[in-house]
């Protein structure tokens, strides 16, 4: 009796001195997080509403929380198993973040545009020899793709329809139609190409879209126009690669993994709304995964790994059968928002109301009295926010179903400063012409800008040919980098530096031949045409405010994307259409006439050939008929000559 | 005697310049009988701008010319029309002498008596149907260096005939170095020396057309096929094609033996058909050289010699034009 009660005690001294480790391992994480809410607190300006801090520090207590939990959670596993590694809790927990946001923009055209961003940030290194094993908010899937394939950048999209800048303006994330890839590698790796290839065989697989037929065919490196747009100031071209499938189409499939990899997946918060039956009724739809690093503070000391997950969609006001013009979170994505996702920091909704700033052309409702300004696209623009985090938010219905509502339909857009066009001309199926016409609409101030151009193999372009013509005179590239194709392994790559004069129009032409494919290197559709992916124009462009060149500064996510280097100009990059040439076809049903056919002309011609060299004539006698054969014996016996 | 020549050349120099100048010349340019992916001047232009950007025009697919046209035309280049008749006058003036030397090989003695007569005939009928024939016109005003590689066999013809080995040999290397085929004009020109007391020696330079990377449409035999052929078979097919044009030499030179300038002639008919991109500058240049056997037409042997040539050169002609419709009609 005294041993069992004994041994009681120790049992529970054991479990005290546990529960005392574990309590002093969060007193040791507190003054961290506290010190990070604290810092956020100081650096936010006036966007933020006074009831804020109260929130985020209510918010970091219940990650604390939480991580207490898994760390008890662990430590016990521990306890109980033969532990090979050291226990987490003695190693500090990388900080990782979530913030959602949607952006809601209407256009002049009666269409909506809705752009989701959804952001994970962590504080890890990939690149070290421990792999990193404790995944929570950053979907494991592309901490692994990063990790083994050495990534210093990856930026993939997925896009449905073609974005229209001279009705819808410019979009905050660009993307071309099809499937578009660009990645960094580090400089650790050894063979470029077979990672490459690797990696683009292991994102097929996880975005279930046929990236497997990237290849060296469209694979290009660009010297100047794809530089990281995270950390890192690399020269080597090298380690860069672009590839583009404008062929691709964007269906439920690319969705719904693309959807798990978010931290709420599709239950919670904002992606609730991203339903793929209206999503996809929409003219424009374009979802993409960016991955880079980013600074934490201004002096960079610091770097962490930043996954943004953006989706944008724009919403035709007659595709979906409406007679007036109201937009509703409803008509959009047939749902409305319940909550947050409770593992976001931040989770904020929208609306560009600045052309409507006494709300003469439309209204809202719910009103909402949060409002804040941010400085995208070299304009200030003015926005109405709804902090989803609040209860408030949702009303007494407990959900959130935004209206817009039009009063009235004046209003003109401002032309974007910069737009491209491109297409094909000529006639006939042997030769034609490739046209980029590119349009800079300041009044008074030119730019340059970056132009690159892939083009399949099987389009031969002649470099003789090109010619830059603005305003009807020549205008010579300062730098021009041109890869010319090789059949069948590479395909040509064009870049070059152009000044664009203000209030112009910019031709760049230049004049290719089709070459005829190998019977079997037809698609099964040959008649559709070959794509020709989009020329990418990238450009400082100048803006009418001042751009903040601090990117460690809380700021909507929106308005964060491209980083800013000065303050005069930002960042744009315009994507054109693709192109569709035909090729010339053989008859497919002619192999078996052409190989006889050309089998006999060789056969005839050698075999005459040979009967000349090898022939001989000799001269014989004709055999006569039996009766002359008799008559010569008899006049021989008589001794006369034969007949 | 001179006075038909010169106006003979008068004629045809104003004829190619007339067209150089008119619109044709583009349209001309652009025919895929007159001009072949390897001959193209489209592509020499293509190969100095790339040089000018300082690209190596060997890094992509376009150029397939030897860097010693590059050079040449690198200074010459604003003067190409000019470069072009030259050559061309070049060959018309060696065709003469090629004519003579090879009437001096036929040995058909009914002819000694009116040689020279028959020379200039011979001369004039050359000329006539080397410079005016429709196909040497096209050719040279589309700027096909195949006017360039004929010269430079005529050269080789010149250089052999008078009994030059050194001059000979650089020659036939020069228009090896072109294009592989002009190999096989090695074993007629030792004959030929073999039969002078003369040995020659030749050296080889590779070239990578003779896998037929390039579909486009050509009248020759191949593109067709190789168009429409499987993956599989390609490999025995190229190499049952390119053996034709060099598997005839050693035959031909067996039979032909003492007849090497027939011979050659034979050997170049023989080229032009089973090339891999043949134009109609290679066919005008042995058409050239047919009515210098104008008088064998009494003798029965060689004149089925050319009505065979002539038999399958219609065949190719004919057949390729079928193809040719139906692949842009089709």
């Amino acid at each position: 009796m005294a041993a069992h009660r004994c041994s009681w005690w120790s049992w529970l001294l054991i479990l005290f001195s546990l529960s005392v480790f574990v309590v002093a391992d969060i007193h040791e994480t507190t003054p961290v997080n506290d010190h990070h809410g604290g810092v956020d607190h100081n650096a936010q300006t006036a966007e933020q509403t006074a009831d804020q801090p109260a929130v985020e520090e209510r918010r970091w207590e219940a990650t604390e929380v939480k991580e207490a939990a898994t760390v008890d959670a662990a430590a016990d596993i521990q306890g109980t198993s033969a532990p090979e590694t050291v226990v987490p809790s003695s190693v500090p927990q990388p900080k990782d973040d979530f913030q959602e946001e949607l952006v809601i923009r209407p256009l002049h055209s009666g269409d909506i545009y809705a752009s989701f961003q959804f952001r994970t940030l962590w504080d890890t290194d990939f690149m070290r020899e421990n792999k990193v094993s404790h995944y929570r908010l950053f979907p494991k899937s592309l901490g692994q793709v990063i990790s083994k394939f050495s990534v210093r950048e990856l930026h993939i999209s997925f896009t449905q329809g073609y974005w229209r800048t001279m009705q819808w303006g410019q979009p905050f994330i660009p993307s071309p139609p099809g499937a578009e890839l660009w990645v960094w590698f580090q400089d650790s790796v050894t063979d470029v190409d077979a990672t490459w290839k690797e990696l683009t065989n292991v994102l097929s697989g996880i975005f279930c879209a046929s990236l497997n037929f990237i290849d060296s065919t469209n694979t290009v490196q660009p010297s100047a126009s794809f530089k990281p747009l995270g950390i890192g100031n690399v020269t080597d071209h090298s380690f860069v690669r672009y590839a583009t499938l404008p062929r691709e189409i964007v269906c439920t499939e690319n969705l719904t993994p693309w959807k798990k990899l978010l931290p709420c997946g599709s239950k919670a918060g904002l992606a609730v709304l991203l339903k793929s039956e209206k999503l996809f009724h929409s003219s424009f739809h374009s979802q993409a995964v960016h991955i880079r690093s980013v600074c934490q503070d201004w002096q960079c000391k610091t770097t962490s790994w930043e996954l943004r997950q953006t989706l944008n969609s724009v919403f035709d006001l007659h595709n979906s059968g409406q007679t007036k013009r109201e937009w509703s979170l409803f008509k959009m994505f047939s749902r409305t928002l319940t909550e947050a996702c409770p593992l976001a920091s931040s989770s904020k909704l929208y609306i560009d109301i600045t052309d409507n700033p006494q709300g003469e052309q439309f209204e809202l409702s719910p009103a909402t009295s949060l409002l804040s300004q941010a400085v995208v696209l070299g304009d200030r623009r003015t926005f109405s926010v709804y902090d989803l985090t609040q209860e408030t938010t949702f009303g007494s219905v407990r959900s959130l179903n935004l209206l817009i509502r039009w009063k009235s339909n004046e209003g003109e857009m401002l032309r974007p400063l910069l737009h491209a066009e491109r297409y094909v001309a000529g006639y006939g199926l042997q030769t034609g012409e490739i046209h980029t016409l590119m349009y800079n609409n300041h009044p008074y101030r030119s730019f340059p800008v970056l132009l690159l151009d892939s083009v399949p193999w099987y389009l031969r372009l002649y470099i003789h040919t090109l010619s830059v013509t603005s305003k009807g005179k020549d205008n010579k590239p300062s730098y021009i980098h041109y890869e010319p194709s090789k059949d069948r392994v590479k395909p040509h790559l064009l870049e070059m530096l152009i000044q664009l004069p203000p209030n112009s129009v910019t031709e760049v032409t230049v004049q290719f031949e089709r070459a005829l494919l190998k019977w079997t290197e037809y698609p099964p559709d040959p008649n559709h045409g070959f794509y020709v992916g989009s020329s990418v124009i990238s450009s400082l462009v100048p803006s009418t405010v001042a751009m903040h060149t601090n990117s460690t500064q809380e700021r909507p996510l929106f308005s964060s994307f491209f980083p800013c280097k000065e303050e005069s100009s930002y960042f744009v990059r315009i994507y054109t259409e693709p192109l569709l040439v035909n090729l010339p076809t053989p008859d497919f049903s002619m192999p078996y006439n052409v190989i006889c056919l050309t089998c006999t002309v060789v056969a005839v011609g050698y075999g005459s050939l040979y009967n000349l060299l090898t022939r001989s004539f000799q001269i014989e006698e004709p055999n006569p008929g039996l009766a002359k054969r008799i008559a010569n014996v008899i006049r021989r016996m008589r001794g006369v000559p034969p007949l | 005697m001179a006075a038909p020549l010169t106006l003979l050349l008068i004629v045809a120099v104003t004829i190619r310049a007339a067209l150089f100048r008119s619109s044709l010349a583009e349209l001309i340019a652009e025919r895929v009988e007159v001009v072949s992916p390897i001959t193209a001047w489209k592509r020499v232009v293509e190969g100095l701008a790339l040089l000018d950007l300082g690209v190596s025009p060997y890094s992509g697919d376009v150029f397939h010319e030897t860097p010693l046209i590059i050079y040449m035309f690198h200074f010459l280049v604003d003067y190409a029309e000019i470069t072009f008749m030259v050559s061309l006058n070049t060959k018309r003036h060696f065709e003469a002498f090629f004519s003579l030397g090879a009437l001096h090989f036929t040995g058909c003695s009914f002819l000694l008596g009116s040689i020279l007569k028959f020379f200039y005939l011979l001369l004039k009928l050359s000329m006539a149907s080397y410079l005016l024939n429709p196909f040497t016109i096209l050719s040279c005003v589309a700027k096909s260096t195949c006017g360039l590689n004929n010269a430079v066999l005529a050269l080789f013809f010149l250089s052999t005939i008078k009994g030059n080995v050194l001059l000979s040999a650089i020659f036939l290397c020069l228009a090896t170095y072109q294009s592989i085929y002009p190999i096989t004009l090695c074993a007629p020109a030792m004959l030929y020396f073999m039969q002078r007391v003369c040995i020659s020696n030749g050296t080889v330079f590779s070239r990578s057309s003779l896998s037929v990377p390039d579909l486009t449409p050509n009248i020759g035999l191949f593109w067709y096929f190789f168009a429409e052929m499987f993956e599989h078979f390609r490999l025995f097919f190229l190499c049952v094609f390119q053996i034709n044009v060099f598997f005839y030499t050693i035959p031909l030179s067996i039979k032909l033996k003492e007849h090497p300038v027939f011979l050659i002639f034979m050997q170049l008919a023989v080229i032009s058909i089973f090339k891999s991109y043949p134009t109609v500058g290679d066919v005008a240049l042995y058409l050239a050289f047919l009515p210098v056997w104008s008088h064998l037409h009494r003798c029965e042997q060689a004149h089925t010699w050319f009505w065979l040539t002539s038999f399958l050169l219609h065949k190719v002609f004919v057949f390729s034009m079928t193809r040719l419709f139906n692949f842009y009609l089709a």
